[in-house]
């Protein structure tokens, strides 16, 4: 139980006649940086929203640091942390301001909040900015700081958004080499992004597509079992179909507590 | 100062469907654009590659005469920018990054809008959008809003065909777009540049460098390189070795130790290694990692020699005057 830190079982989502999420059954183990891939539309959106407590499924069942999605919500929204594409960072606070802020959010002591501001600060090296205003720094930086920051009250999972979208090659690996500090730290990490290259960093992957999950397990199994070079390689004979698919969203009903999805389009 | 690399030709202004000279543009203390020079050819289907805030957008938007230049000189299919602009918004077609739809019109209705703003109609252009649009017809009474991302893209794209401009300038048409999107619609620019339209196309993907004819890298508002990708991953300047190891992040922590080395990044399950030294023949310093890797603890590594890719040429350029750890604020909606 301990090492598992997510769980689903039939996890399903529809919206009015359409389907998003259909039956998804998989496992994140205790410190797996796993990559939660799928084309646009395919439902990853959806199924994320549910394991982090803010979309209630329509049926199966999931767990999700030990916490249950219908009846542990609040549970699961305070043992884990969450990195959008790049929005969830306050711009007109400074960085230290940004960490005491979530800080007191998550309900850490001063002291606390204290200690980790300096450690966080002086680990990203980002101690001679952390007074400036977090919209003057360049974007790999404020994508760091958010990162740090979703980790602040050391949640046991992070679920991570597109989270290098834009940003250089070398910021991009930096932000990785952060990822894979807080995996061995304990810290399981579910990552969504449309780097396939990025894809092979992670120890295991799955593909949603169309609404399920049509491969899942490490980047060399899957590699050799389908016979290709490369997850771009896989991703691209996997996906196709989810492209002639073409999910409506006017059939969806509203869900004004949810998050924007894919609001770079 | 040109960036140009040796693979491009003498400037003849005739054949050019773009010459851009130490262009400057500024935002209060913010260098978007830093001189940049360049030139691209009629036909030719030429890619800005660069991560946010590099300077792309602000450098289409001067190219289609929608921001004025702080200093240097552009012009367009022969015509300068900022004199001869209202001749030159004729001819281009733009796609710009975000909002290039309206979202509650429908597909047909954004379409049609387009062609009557250029003084046309859907019916007068069929034959040229027509292998895109047949793709969206099945589709022409719905929403902007409600459609995928990969066929917004693709109606985002009709709209800026719908006027028969001579050149297309296409904006990051595939940030934040799933990789099978992404492919079929460079295979759709593809056959655009075959009708012999010159298109120019900014994205922060540099596997997609490999598309186009010729690339400029840019980052901070300047030029990294000109050329034709393969010269540009030709021009790379030491050996490039892939290491391959089960403990991954450990064995990059143990590399990033070793005496001798210049790099090691992440590529995908690759660890790409180059090397102080490098004078050193490819052997040596293949038999010399192997050994460290082996003596650190790492016997299942495998090391081989690679090809560079535009992404690590990329990263040698900006890594060579890295100024990503100092403070230096830069602009967010406009560069």
């Amino acid at each position: 139980m301990s090492d598992v830190a997510i769980a689903a079982k039939d996890l399903t989502r529809t919206f009015g006649s359409f389907t998003a999420v259909d039956h998804i059954s998989f496992e994140v183990r205790t410190g797996e940086v796993f990559g939660f891939l799928g084309a646009n539309g395919a439902g990853k959106t959806t199924a994320m929203r549910m394991l982090i407590g803010l979309l209630a499924p329509s049926g199966g069942t999931a767990r999700v640091a030990g916490h249950d999605v219908y009846t542990e919500s609040e549970a699961i929204k305070r043992s884990i942390g969450y990195m959008s594409q790049r929005f969830s960072l306050y711009e007109d606070l400074t960085p230290r301001e940004n960490i005491r802020l979530y800080g007191g959010i998550y309900g850490l002591t001063r002291q606390q909040i204290r200690e980790r501001t300096e450690r966080m600060l002086a680990r990203l090296g980002l101690a001679g900015v952390a007074d400036e205003q977090v919209h003057s720094l360049p974007l790999g930086w404020r994508q760091k700081l958010a990162f740090s920051v979703a980790l602040v009250h050391e949640p046991r999972i992070v679920f991570l958004d597109e989270p290098t979208s834009g940003v250089d090659p070398i910021t991009r690996r930096q932000f990785w080499e952060l990822i894979y500090e807080a995996a061995s730290a304990g810290t399981t990490v579910l990552v969504t992004t449309h780097y396939m290259d990025e894809a092979e960093y992670c120890d295991r992957i799955s593909i949603m597509v169309a609404g399920r999950i049509g491969a899942i397990g490490t980047p060399a199994d899957l590699k050799k079992q389908f016979g290709v070079d490369s997850i771009d390689e896989l991703f691209v004979r996997l996906a196709r179909p989810t492209a002639d698919r073409i999910p409506n969203p006017e059939s969806r009903i509203p869900d004004p507590g949810a998050a924007p999805s894919e609001r770079r389009q | 100062m040109s960036a140009e690399g040796s693979g491009s030709r003498i400037p003849d202004p005739g054949s050019r469907s773009v010459v851009v000279q130490e262009l400057v543009k500024r935002f209060g203390s913010t260098t978007a654009l830093d001189g940049v020079t360049f030139g691209v050819e009629k036909g030719e289907l030429f890619g800005f590659i660069g991560p946010d805030g590099a300077g792309k957008t602000t450098l289409f938007r001067i190219l289609v005469t929608l921001l004025v230049p702080g200093s240097g000189r552009a012009s367009v299919l022969g015509l300068d920018v900022v004199r001869e602009y209202r001749a030159l918004r004729q001819r281009v077609g733009y796609m710009a990054g975000r909002f290039a739809l309206y979202p509650d019109l429908s597909v047909e209705e954004n379409l049609r809008f387009f062609a009557s703003v250029f003084g046309t109609t859907i019916e007068r252009e069929y034959a040229q959008i027509a292998p895109i649009y047949t793709q969206l017809e099945p589709f022409k009474d719905r929403r902007a809003a409600a459609l995928s991302g990969g066929m917004k893209q693709k109606l985002a794209l009709c709209c800026a065909l719908v006027h028969r401009p001579d050149i297309l300038f296409l904006d990051e048409p595939t940030t934040g777009v799933d990789a099978v999107s992404r492919r079929e619609f460079w295979d759709l620019l593809g056959n655009l540049k075959q009708s012999g339209l010159t298109i120019i196309v900014s994205t922060p993907y540099m596997d997609e460098a490999d598309r186009c004819d010729r690339v400029a890298l840019i980052h901070r508002g300047r030029l990294l390189a000109v050329d034709a990708p393969s010269a540009i991953t030709g021009a790379f300047d030491r050996p490039l070795l892939g290491v391959r190891a089960k403990e991954r992040y450990k064995a990059l922590l143990a590399m990033r130790r070793y005496e001798h080395a210049h790099s090691v990044y992440p590529f995908g399950e690759v660890i790409h290694y180059t090397d102080i030294r490098t004078d050193a023949p490819v052997n040596q310093l293949d038999q010399e990692l192997r050994a460290f890797l082996a003596a650190s603890g790492f016997a299942d590594a495998s090391v081989e020699p690679l090809t560079p890719t535009v992404e690590d040429t990329f990263i040698a350029r900006t890594a060579a005057s890295d100024e990503s750890r100092i403070p230096n604020p830069e602009s967010r909606g406009a560069a």
